[in-house]
């Protein structure tokens, strides 16, 4: 009698959004099945992988990522090499240097940049904020407006400006709206609602349900996008189907582990490899409990990351 | 199917003689349909009643028990499919794969170095796999040289007389024999059986591990494990999901109920971002032991942190010991700062500040392992909790008279100054990411 398991397949799936325009646009969602389990049916969309830049340039990268873009002087070669990376399906520009905290560059100033990166590729882009809510809204907003017609995600609304971001992007110009929570079920469903009043439409959001590194309390990013993805499918919630990016290189390259350096922690042996371990193990544990794409920055990572997804879909 | 309690009460003696402490037998076989009480508590048991339930009452998944002595783990058990339904129990176990013709000394050497503490727990690869490659002599050489080194051995090996020669030196260790298949697996139960070691069954693809482990079952055999192992990525996590779902299911398949073996030096040798991304998954999706080429920090940092994250029990918050952590090369001269000792919370500060490489004392205080909001509602993080570990705690150890409070609790600064004659109270900012700039600018500003 040979093995007799029951299929896990939904009748309800999530939705797909695509991204970006012409032959390079991606699709992310679709799938009516938990993360990976081709066996109880076929994945609509295989995730997809982001490569992240940042407007401060390359001073502040490991050694590896310098390497891989050595000899770009401009953000449009970067941005370029970026999308070039083996594996990558998507870029996605950090607008960093806005942070009032922070560099505090003009609003004026992240655009050029933006425009320059808009102008030099034509793989999807992703356009992600500073992380500062007041100077989201100004430079998200703005930002929806230079990339129009490009069909850009934009990184992301949240609770407390998720109104201007959320006209400007998804009904203005007509890019996709991503909607970050802080790793709770209850807020991410919160905010699709809020967004959604806007009158948004569902198929144009993306939700980026918030995440850690792997050992930093993780257990909650696994256990949110768990039941994320619990409701979405076997109790068909339609205000939690969108898809879910998660940005992970930010996390994982801050974390103790990726930035000790050798003197101070000789027993630990290579920097690199510690912060590229972080990230494929961050990378690969988000998209296992449901993310639909990641966004990483180390070349290692974003080719590992691309195999482990072609060998499973 | 778990039983009800009028179905255990019916196989009672009935005569409430409250030797097993509850007080009638009915009371009793409430308790054991709730899995509060062992059944063997009660002495007047029939034999054939004892049976009838013990098999009726066994959890779906078995738990294994390998290894001997400070290298003894429990593997499986599980009653969930997703931590939030209410908790993992055995956590995974990493082995490092191993050959003849290895210089395995060398190799253990360097695996050794990975051996430290994590928030109360040890971290360190906890078996070895040693696999066959054709060499009989060879492989029990190679089995000696990891016995005794505190590593609970799994034998990789299919070749029934070098299984015997390999048990024969290491069966006191109490090793799993990962070597049963469609082919052998009546030669391999005998010589588990005679050994008494844990079983593991290998087949071509799901359909005949299923096969092979009924039949197994059938020659009385139960202390088994599964190599879930396929021949690529996608079989053997599909494999390892589908097991451990037909286990856990409403109407449990017990011959899926064992825990699993998934070996990534097959599946993806030599390359260890892609085992360090698999080991991954198969920490949060159903590997109950994970085999690799070597443990090393690069693999360990990540895997044991998300490990321990993924294992810890939803309803028991994970806490840091109470004392004072200096960061950044903090001295008695350093400023102090304060918070909970929620591990989360713990990490997430002292990660920033570690970012802002000011040297500094962080003194962590019992506050019932609760978030700041969380245990400063509780009464468990008060300006009196904060004054007595200060007073009692730090003065004795540390010159510096600034005490950084969290933003979140500005409204403790009068009373923690009012408690702390001599102490400048600080209101950091409400997040932690602020930190970093918070104090750069005390440090700028020679307040520091």
């Amino acid at each position: 009698m040979p093995f007799n398991g029951k299929s896990g397949k939904f009748n309800a799936s999530i939705n797909t959004v695509e991204i970006g325009c012409g032959e390079k646009a991606i699709k992310i969602g679709g799938e009516n099945v938990y993360p990976f389990y081709t066996f109880d049916a076929p994945i609509e969309n295989a995730p997809k992988i982001g490569v992240m830049i940042s407007d401060l340039g390359l001073e502040n990268e490991p050694a590896g990522v310098k390497a891989y873009y050595e000899g770009c002087s401009s953000f449009a070669e970067i941005a370029q090499k970026a999308a070039a990376m083996p594996g990558a399906d998507f870029v996605c520009l950090k607008l960093e240097g806005a942070d009032p905290n922070g560099e505090n560059k003009s609003t004026e100033e992240c655009m050029t940049v933006l425009k320059e990166v808009v102008d030099a590729i034509d793989v999807p882009l992703v356009v992600y904020g500073c992380k500062n809510v007041t100077k989201d809204a100004e430079l998200l907003t703005k930002a929806a407006e230079v990339a129009q017609g490009k069909n850009v995600l934009i990184l992301a609304a949240k609770e407390e400006n998720y109104k201007g971001i959320g006209a400007a992007a998804g009904l203005a110009y007509n890019q996709k709206v991503g909607a970050e929570s802080a790793v709770d079920i209850n807020l991410a469903k919160q905010l699709n609602v809020l967004i959604s009043q806007l009158g948004v439409a569902p198929a144009n959001v993306v939700m980026n349900v918030g995440t850690a590194a792997v050992g930093y309390g993780f257990e909650y990013v696994v256990s949110t996008m768990d039941r994320v993805k619990a409701a979405a499918l076997s109790q068909g919630d339609a205000q939690l189907q969108m898809p879910i990016i998660t940005p992970v290189a930010d996390e994982a390259w801050s974390t103790k582990e990726a930035i000790a350096s050798e003197e101070d922690m000789p027993e630990w042996g290579d920097q690199e490899a510690r912060g590229i371990g972080m990230e494929v193990s961050t990378a690969a544990s988000v998209l296992a409990s449901g993310s639909n794409a990641v966004i990483l920055k180390h070349p290692t990572s974003v080719a590992t990351i691309s195999a482990l997804i072609k060998e499973l879909v | 199917m778990a039983l009800k309690g009028l179905d255990i009460f019916k196989l009672t003696p009935k005569t409430n003689c409250k030797e097993c402490g509850s007080p009638t037998c009915m009371a009793f076989s409430m308790k054991v349909a709730q899995g509060a009480v062992d059944l063997s508590k009660c002495p007047h048991m029939s034999e054939e009643a004892l049976a009838t339930l013990s098999e009726a009452t066994a959890p779906p998944m078995k738990t294994i028990k390998v290894g001997t002595g400070d290298a003894e783990y429990s593997l499986g058990g599980e009653t969930v499919l997703a931590r939030h339904e209410k908790t993992f129990v055995s956590r995974p176990r990493f082995a490092v794969n191993l050959t003849a013709d290895m210089d395995i000394d060398a190799v253990m050497a360097e695996v050794k170095k990975v051996d430290y503490d994590r928030i109360g727990e040890q971290m360190h690869a906890e078996m070895v796999y040693v696999e066959y490659t054709g060499d009989s002599a060879a492989y029990v050489e190679a089995v000696k040289k990891v016995c005794g080194i505190g590593k609970t051995i799994i034998l990789g090996c299919k070749d029934v007389e070098a299984a015997k020669a390999a048990l024969e030196v290491c069966k006191a260790e109490k090793p799993i024999l990962d070597g049963a298949d469609a082919s052998n697996y009546a030669d391999m139960v005998e010589a588990a059986k005679a050994a008494g070691v844990v079983l593991g069954v290998t087949g071509a693809d799901i359909n005949e591990l299923y096969d092979t482990t009924a039949a197994i079952e059938k020659l009385g055999y139960k202390e088994l494990v599964l190599d879930t192992t396929g021949a690529d990525i996608k079989t053997t996590f599909a494999t390892t999901v589908q097991v451990r779902r037909a286990c856990l299911a409403k109407n449990p398949d017990r011959t899926c109920g064992y825990p699993s073996i998934v070996n990534l030096s097959k599946i993806a040798p030599n390359d260890e971002p892609m085992q360090i991304a698999l080991a991954s998954m198969f920490v949060l999706k159903y590997g109950s032991i994970i085999v690799m080429d070597t443990m090393n920090y690069a693999r360990a940092l990540p895997l044991y942190g998300l490990r321990q994250n993924v294992y810890t029990d939803p309803q028991k918050p994970m806490k840091v010991e109470p004392g004072i952590y200096p960061l950044n090369g903090g001295d008695e001269n350093s400023v102090v700062l304060t918070t909970v000792d929620f591990a989360l919370t713990y990490f997430v500060v002292s990660g920033e500040l570690e970012r802002s490489g000011v040297p500094c004392n962080l003194a962590i205080s019992d506050a019932g392992g609760l978030s700041v909001l969380t245990s400063w509602a509780a009464g468990k993080f008060s300006s009196t909790s904060i004054s007595k570990f200060i007073i009692e705690n730090v003065e004795p150890k540390i010159k510096c008279r600034k005490l950084i409070i969290p933003g979140k609790v500005a409204v403790l600064k009068g009373d923690v100054e009012a408690k702390l004659p001599g102490w400048e109270v600080i209101v950091a900012p409400n997040e932690a990411v602020q930190l970093v700039k918070f104090l750069k600018d005390m440090q700028a500003a020679g307040e520091i």
